[in-house]
């Protein structure tokens, strides 16, 4: 296995009964970088993190943890991975402090250092005002950091976190995002599911799921560069009159309509797509302005999760 | 080093919840009390004072003389005189009585007669301890001759041994120990791993360096402090409340009692791990907590259970925990003298214990 690589997996699937909730998957994620699962609910996100920290054996395929294989050899992985789970899993009714010193005993971090490490953390995760609340009282944004600062405390040299931010705002998105870009320059290598765009378009690179395939991957401008589609912008008066007439055309892959704003995708190979939709619009009488866009990551995730019948035209 | 440090962590974090948790708190010294009082003052095997009618067709000196006599038993209570026996039926049959006395008219005759018998006693037979009581009843003596009342002197002699007064809590006592650490030990050791499944606790657990031996031995050390605190409650509220006596040695006891704990948190953690909610555990531990009460040889005699009840009731702990109480409490044994029940209780706890941690893996699937 290469030293730049922090996960390497090969063909690795699960399936519960007849569900793959995982089919196949082929990851390789660079140390100290952020590494970015994209997918909707159920597309494999949390089995996959699962499955590398050896919560859950894969049917098939295998994967390496910063060079122990798992679920083998799991147990010695586990002093050098931080996780934090998708569901608040600290103890609600032990304070701040004390959920710190628990996974600081656990973890058998030297007792010369804990204490300081606590309060190290409780500054740099701005807890230290909540350091005697329990933590079942604390609002969504402080128990993240909380969690944060618990998967962080022994120092690991890889952290998984499983959609840290859906129960949070987005201020506190934002603040846990710094945190996160503080860590992989420190040399953490983080590995971070979510489903918010914006979100995966920080991540160093990206793998987006859609019902445990991997459908694509690289660098979020990367993929965006090559979607392999026109985005044609529709800016109509009666956005939904110009959606039902733009659906009609074979050509049009996919229209998403975004407030007043309709993205329309188009394969590249059609060669006249603009023409064709203004054509489209004049034909129905509707009027409506229309521009060749920049692909965003959300259109990236479009095209790439489209059925194979929307693609045959 | 490393290892004691975990379990010991798991440990200190499991007493700071509990701290916390004031229901489950009060409910560790609510419990033995709740139940020892109530087993104390409402059981009582002794029956007495039992609703009683009479039918005294003969109304004769003898008959008259015959009822002063019931009633000074003290078992029957007499309550209400009617004419005949068919009226002691409808009385028996709608619950007002447990016990008819019916006195025919011919009563007289029939006492010199001795081949027939003179009285005849109507019982409520659906509950088998009025039945029992009344059965006393029949050793009465009647005859003409009103100076001899004394019972003649039977053949053989009864000695009730250690129990002379033939106190219900002095045997309700020794058992109750068993019957309360079964309960609060299984229901808090098995609710214990489900709990922290269900606040998803565990899923941050099994993935830290901590093991599934430390994480089982360290949330069940503090229950076994609480088990002996819930001894020495029972002991002091049994010594003065219903002065139950422990005629053996009090360190014996404190030693049977740990084994004894230490089998019923190593079956409450192996229940743990076969359940996935906090219900479930509940009901498996009233599942196994019917026949504790019911087989043990705590409620009724062993020695009268059919054989295929006998062999379950030796599989559970707390048989053999109430013959050790029993043993050392009331007939002044000591360990040497019941060494089987010691072992087995030992030999149940490890295999239960290794069960649980061979269970319990640290996956999810």
């Amino acid at each position: 296995m290469s030293d730049e690589l922090a996960i390497r997996a090969r063909g690795l699937s699960k399936h519960f009964g007849d569900l793959r909730a995982v089919d196949h998957l082929d990851l390789d994620v660079p140390k100290a970088s952020i590494y970015g699962f994209l997918g909707p609910n159920g597309s494999g996100k949390s089995t996959t993190i699962r499955m590398l920290c050896g919560l859950l054996t894969p049917t098939e395929g295998t994967a390496d943890v910063l060079g122990y294989a798992v679920p083998g050899r799991s147990a010695e992985l586990k002093p050098k991975i931080g996780y934090m789970t998708q569901k608040f899993s600290l103890f609600g009714d032990l304070t701040v402090t004390e959920n710190l010193e628990f996974i600081a005993e656990i973890y058998s971090f030297p007792k010369a250092g804990r204490a300081s490490r606590v309060d190290e953390l409780l500054e740099k995760y701005d807890l230290t005002e909540q350091r005697k609340q329990f933590a079942s009282t604390m609002s969504g944004g402080q128990k993240q950091r909380l969690g944060l600062a618990c998967a962080v405390l022994h120092h690991p040299e890889l952290l998984l976190l499983d959609e840290p931010t859906s129960a949070v705002d987005p201020q506190s998105r934002r603040d846990f995002w710094a945190n996160l870009f503080r860590l992989a320059e420190g040399g953490t290598t983080i590995l971070v599911s979510t489903h918010y765009m914006d979100e995966a378009e920080r991540c160093h690179r990206l793998a987006i799921l859609d019902h445990g395939v991997k459908v694509a991957d690289g660098a979020p401008q990367e993929l965006q560069r090559s979607t392999g589609m026109h985005v044609i912008e529709v800016l109509a008066d009666d956005p939904y009159h110009a959606q039902a007439v733009i659906s009609t055309l074979p050509v049009v892959a996919s229209v998403t309509q975004l407030g007043i704003r309709l993205r329309v995708l188009i394969p590249e190979s059609v060669a006249d797509a603009l023409e064709q939709v203004e054509k489209a619009l004049r034909d129905h009488k509707v009027t409506a302005r229309t521009h060749i866009a920049d692909a965003t990551l959300e259109d990236v995730f479009v095209a790439v999760t489209l059925k194979p019948e929307q693609l045959a035209a | 080093m490393k290892s004691l440090s975990r379990l010991m962590a798991v440990t200190r974090k499991e007493v700071r919840q509990l701290r916390r948790d004031r229901l489950t708190f009060a409910m560790i010294f609510g419990m033995p009390m709740m139940q020892i009082l109530l087993f104390g003052y409402a059981i009582n095997t002794d029956v007495r004072n039992l609703k009683t009618a009479v039918a005294d067709e003969a109304n004769t000196h003898l008959s008259r003389e015959f009822i002063a006599q019931l009633e000074e038993t003290q078992v029957a209570d007499i309550r209400q005189r009617v004419n005949s026996p068919a009226d002691l039926e409808a009385l028996l049959r709608s619950g007002d009585i447990s016990i008819g006395v019916a006195i025919p008219p011919d009563f007289d005759r029939r006492v010199i007669d001795r081949n027939r018998s003179a009285v005849q006693i109507l019982v409520d037979g659906s509950d088998p301890t009025v039945l029992g009581v009344a059965n006393q009843l029949r050793n009465m003596p009647i005859t003409f001759d009103s100076n001899r009342r004394e019972k003649e002197q039977s053949p053989v002699e009864v000695r009730p041994y250690f129990n002379p007064e033939r106190r219900t809590p002095v045997n309700i006592v020794p058992g109750l120990m068993g019957v309360i650490l079964t309960m609060t030990m299984m229901i808090f050791t098995a609710v214990a791993i489900v709990r922290e499944r269900e606040r998803g606790n565990l899923e941050l657990l099994i993935n830290t360096p901590v093991t599934s031996a430390e994480l089982m031995i360290g949330k069940v050390v503090p229950y076994v402090a609480i088990g002996l605190v819930q001894l020495a409650l029972i002991l002091a509220i049994g010594d003065l409340l219903f002065d139950v006596p422990v005629r053996g040695s009090v360190l014996d006891l404190y030693i049977a009692a740990s084994f004894f704990i230490a089998a019923n948190l190593a079956l409450g953690l192996f229940v743990s791990t076969m359940v996935s909610t906090q219900f479930q555990a509940m009901q498996a531990t009233f599942f196994l907590m019917m026949p504790s009460i019911l087989l043990s040889g705590f409620m009724f005699p062993f020695d009268g259970m059919p054989v295929v009840a006998q062999y379950l009731g030796e599989a559970l702990p707390i048989t053999h925990f109430i013959r050790l109480t029993r043993g050392i409490m009331l007939r002044e044994a000591s360990l040497g003298d019941l060494p089987g029940e010691l072992i087995f209780l030992g030999a149940f706890s490890v295999i239960a214990m290794t069960a649980a941690a061979l269970r319990f893996s640290k996956r999810l699937d």
